[in-house]
């Protein structure tokens, strides 16, 4: 039995290209990895938003309304709803005049037990650290 | 030897990121590694079979035909080329499609995971 941890650093904003949206599919697909390994092996997802890229968690996004999209603050709400440990930076979150109350932070009408954690960039790099391989978006 | 997982999502035409990849795959590949090489999003165009060369667009389909000839293992995110149009029917022989826990479950055992390029 081993897991392999891979940390998914988003840092471009959303809709303006695919990437965002990308890496929190890959992350999501962490739930399903087991049918190609080994009984008990693993691979987790951790998922971290820095720079331009928190603007990704803004809360009350209308893709599905504009575009007939599923939205990214969607796919947030899903890797909570699949325990997925999510962080957003707080001094880059500053950087844009945002607080937790511009994100979303929740996903409790999915039957989400976690949030959205607002850390400061030092538990960023201290996952980055920790993580076997790290995906840049 | 160690092994190699190469995720890009670049597309074949626009930068040379995919070029840039493929090339780095087939080093891998002579210096006696193995590569998974996994294409999402845009990338998922290099699955296409019948690309045309032309002196002012990437052209990587005789590249990566001969790097699976060396063992080089690639997949496209099925949903990502369907969502493009690119059914199995046009899809490279020997180019495997699967969903998004294949790339993932290439990583439980790479030595090395180069994530390059997006859009």
């Amino acid at each position: 039995m081993a897991t392999t941890t891979l940390g998914f650093i988003i840092q471009r904003p959303p809709y303006k290209s695919e990437n965002p949206k990308l890496a929190l599919t890959h992350a999501i697909a962490s739930q399903s990895v087991e049918v190609y390994l080994e009984d008990g092996d693993l691979v987790t997802a951790d998922i971290a938003f820095v720079g331009d890229g928190v603007l990704n968690c803004l809360k009350d996004q209308k893709a599905q309304d504009t575009y007939d999209l599923s939205s990214t603050e969607t796919h947030i709400k899903m890797s909570l709803l699949l325990d997925l440990n999510v962080m957003v930076c707080k001094e880059d979150l500053d950087r844009f005049g945002l607080t937790e109350d511009d994100i979303v932070m929740d996903a409790e009408e999915f039957g989400a037990d976690i949030n959205v954690r607002v850390v400061p960039y030092s538990e960023i790099a201290k996952m980055m650290e920790e993580m076997n391989h790290l995906l840049f978006f | 030897m160690g092994k190699l997982t190469i995720g890009c999502f670049a597309s074949l035409v626009g930068s040379l990121t995919l070029d840039f990849a493929v090339k780095l795959a087939g080093a891998a590949l002579e210096k006696g590694h193995k590569v998974d090489f996994w294409v999402s999003g845009n990338g998922t165009m290099l699955s296409i079979k019948g690309q045309r060369a032309f002196k002012d667009y990437s052209f990587l389909e005789k590249s990566v035909q001969e790097l699976m000839e060396k063992g080089l293992t690639i997949t496209a995110c099925e949903a990502c080329a369907e969502a493009r149009g690119y059914h199995a029917d046009n899809t490279m022989e020997g180019f495997k499609r699967h969903s998004m826990d294949w790339y993932l479950a290439s990583t439980f055992d790479a030595d090395r995971v180069l994530h390059i390029g997006g859009e």
